[in-house]
């Protein structure tokens, strides 16, 4: 399946309510204020934030005066390339050519850390990458566990330890591992975290430090899991998340739902931080490189 | 909690109040920024639809234009409303004579496995005997999870890998039954609405088992889709009750109100931490009127009961109220907040706090500086402590010499706590003159 049309089946359930608005507002029709105005509305409710939808519209508004656009199909060509413009630089977002490249997963609880390790474990197991999984969730309950039983799915080694134990420690023995092992791809998964707590945004940046002391250059790739069905908490996560340890990109994970995902639109434009993955369902393979064409074209056609 | 959503409308509505009379411009300017702020928050765009639309009816009408106070009259127009939105009273499980059994549905990552055992330690803590029953079958792990966590709160529970989840849970009945335990919570898969098997499956096993409350586990941060997976998971199922998830985060729970109003169901439980008691009972009146910036006084009483004795919370609470708050007071307290949770969540439940200069939120979030301004504090003479606009420049050295800090943390801390005690000042009488440079303030911040 190719990466569009596995991008366009897990948003076609997705984009029924949201993209059928969409889809009534365009096609035939003038373009006149109440047709921003309820455009605005429609992105504001696929989580897109109300900021951020204002300069869309306006952006917009701007694009259609400047070519002279007055159907309303043309506007949505250039709304679609609007976002995709937007979305870009998520693209293409590839690991620095690091023997082992590591990867940390990070962000609150529930988003899908573990699940989004275990996929991206077996995309590059599947480049014939070497790969080494690391349990860094030594906090939740059998989250080693449930890290290991899909670490046997993707057929990668584990690094872990008691439950409870430091997850620096843990870490820096991780990142000797991986070199007397010679992986190519490290991923280390982290215990789920608010962003609002302060000590625990300490450790990550801990680890942070610790992996970068045992390895230099390390971690080469920091993402954020966001779940889809996040609202408008999701750019605190990731401006909170950034300050303790600069993201490099973000995994949007759950997009099989209904849910739109437009918060990540938010994210770039504010914090610039780029979408890299796509989590499009609870199998082992559900997971994607982001597009930001594909995003855009998914999201508003009809 | 919804400290951010309080803060918006506290200052429509402040504006609102600052005028004599009311026409229906300065309504539809405050209704505007009303629905502005909910859809910042969360809420569901056609509940915002909702509720705009009803607190603006009222609004106009001569309810509002013949008051003699307009501005306070529609604060509690819209506190009505709310409240009404929220569900007028707190509600609780309902429990049968024999067998209780109660179903946790919900979305994966949601929160059902943590919320389900804090519930059990919850009700084991109310005297009653609570029985868990492991139906994730199909997340890795999730099993082990449970029997770890029930293990931890002294609590039994049964599972089997090898059975389909129907099964598991009326074997698991069964086995409430014979260990003599009188509420059976069922922990199921996380599934997505859209997913037909699995909705099947689980309507399957609430037709099978017929529990006496299914439970809907939501977090606080979803965002506009709250209302689709509520009312799939309610059509599905009839659900009869909400546990709202994750709200020690900053997160605005705008869900709340939009999951509320599509099932109609309460919210029974709200999860605020990590810790398996971190689950309390959820208060509509509070929320709303928290919502509205009148502050959580409630709440902030309630916490200081159970974490510090009664005596020393009063005096706090007066002198909060007296604006007798010192340095030294301030030194005192620290280690009392500490055992009371983050400065900043204290903060959030005073009245007026949406006010705070953001230093003295970013202070509070930062548990070393605590420290620092107990050795800061630790360092003055008496006299300094009791009146600080004697600390001179030279005062300020040798203070900073004692303290190991700088001059500079010692100029902040003197900022901060001026500007602490200004806004307990405005917490009792109007300054309104600050109220509004605050407001053009924000309005930047805030184009629309």
């Amino acid at each position: 399946m190719s990466l569009l049309n596995q991008f366009k089946t897990s948003l076609a359930r997705s984009k029924s309510g949201f993209v059928d608005r969409l889809g009534s507002l365009f096609g035939s029709g003038e373009i006149n204020d109440e047709f921003f105005e309820e455009l605005e509305e429609t992105l504001v409710s696929g989580d897109v934030g109300v900021q951020t939808s204002l300069k869309l519209v306006d952006q917009l508004r701007e694009a259609i005066g400047n070519q002279k656009v007055k159907e309303r199909e043309e506007a949505r060509k250039l709304l679609i390339q609007i976002i995709t413009d937007t979305m870009s630089s998520g693209e293409n977002s590839t690991l620095a050519d690091q023997k082992p490249a590591v990867i940390l997963l990070v962000g609150v609880n529930g988003s899908g850390k573990t699940t989004s390790a275990a996929k991206l474990a077996n995309l590059y197991r599947q480049q014939g990458k070497k790969v080494l999984l690391v349990a860094g969730d030594t906090f939740r309950a059998a989250a080693i566990e449930q890290l290991e039983i899909w670490s046997g799915r993707a057929g990668v080694d584990l690094i872990k330890q008691e439950p409870g134990s430091d997850p620096s420690a843990l870490f820096f023995d991780a990142m000797n591992a991986a070199k007397a092992r010679d992986a190519d791809v490290v991923i280390g998964d982290t215990a789920g975290r608010l962003h609002s707590k302060y000590n625990l945004m300490k450790e990550l940046n801990k680890i942070y430090r610790v992996v970068g002391r045992n390895l230099p250059g390390a971690p080469h790739q920091v993402l954020l899991v966001v779940d889809a069905t996040t609202g408008q908490n999701a750019v605190a996560q990731a401006r909170s998340f950034n300050e303790a340890l600069a993201l490099d990109g973000l995994i949007l994970a759950k997009l099989d739902g209904t849910a739109r995902g437009g918060i990540v639109i938010n994210i770039q434009d504010e914090l610039e931080i780029p979408v890299s993955y796509v989590g499009t369902g609870e199998k082992i393979e559900d997971l994607a490189p982001f597009n930001a064409a594909d995003f855009a074209h998914a999201l508003l056609e009809d | 909690m919804f400290s951010n959503l309080g803060e918006k409308l506290q200052n429509t509505l402040r504006r609102l109040k600052g005028k004599g009379k009311l026409n229906e411009k300065d309504v539809d300017a405050a209704m505007r920024e009303i629905r502005l702020a909910l859809l910042e928050a969360d809420v569901n765009f056609k509940v915002v639809k909702d509720f705009v639309a009803a607190v603006r009816e009222r609004a106009v009408g001569h309810e509002v234009m013949s008051s003699l106070t307009p501005g306070q009259q529609v604060v509690k127009i819209v506190n009505e409303e709310m409240t009404r939105l929220m569900g007028q009273d707190q509600s609780t499980l309902s429990f049968t004579r024999g067998q209780t059994s109660i179903m946790m549905v919900g979305l994966q990552g949601s929160g059902k496995t943590t919320t389900a055992v804090k519930l059990a330690s919850h009700l084991k803590r109310e005297g009653r005997s609570p029985f868990l029953v492991a139906a994730d079958i199909y997340r890795p792990g999730a099993v082990k999870q449970l029997e770890v966590l029930t293990e931890s709160i002294g609590v039994k529970s049964y599972s089997n890998l090898e059975e389909d989840p129907v099964k598991i849970c009326s074997e698991g009945l069964k086995m409430a039954e014979r260990e003599g335990c009188d509420v059976t919570i069922i922990d199921t898969a996380g599934r997505l609405h859209l997913d037909d098997e699995m909705m099947s499956e689980i309507t399957e096993i609430k037709n099978t088992i017929n529990p006496d409350e299914v439970l809907l586990v939501v977090d606080a941060m979803t965002g506009q889709d709250a209302v689709n997976a509520a009312s799939s998971f309610q059509e599905a199922l009839g659900l009869s009750g909400v546990i709202l998830t994750k709200l020690d985060g900053d997160t605005r729970g705008g869900a709340a109100l939009s999951v509320r109003a599509v099932t109609g169901c309460p919210v029974k439980y709200v999860g605020v931490g990590e810790k398996l008691d971190a689950l309390e009972p959820f208060y509509p009146d509070r929320m709303a009127s928290r919502i509205l910036g009148m502050g959580d006084v409630l709440s902030l009483i309630d916490k200081a009961e159970a974490s510090i004795d009664q005596d020393k919370a009063k005096e706090m609470e007066q002198k909060l109220r007296k604006q007798q708050f010192t340095l030294d007071d301030f030194k005192d307290q620290i280690a009392q907040l500490r055992g009371m949770g983050s400065l900043e969540e204290i903060m959030n439940m005073l009245p007026e706090a949406g006010n705070l200069p953001k230093e003295v939120k970013q202070m509070s979030m930062n548990e070393d500086n605590f420290k620092r301004v107990e050795a800061i504090i630790g360092s003055m003479t008496k006299g300094e402590r009791q009146n600080p606009a004697i600390l001179n420049s030279s005062r300020r050295r040798r203070i900073a010499m004692g303290s190991g800090t700088t001059v500079q943390d010692i100029n902040r801390l003197i900022n901060q706590f001026n500007q602490m005690q200004k806004m307990f000042k405005q917490m009792g009488g109007a300054d309104k003159k600050g109220a509004s440079k605050k407001m053009k303030k924000m309005k930047k911040r805030f184009p629309f």
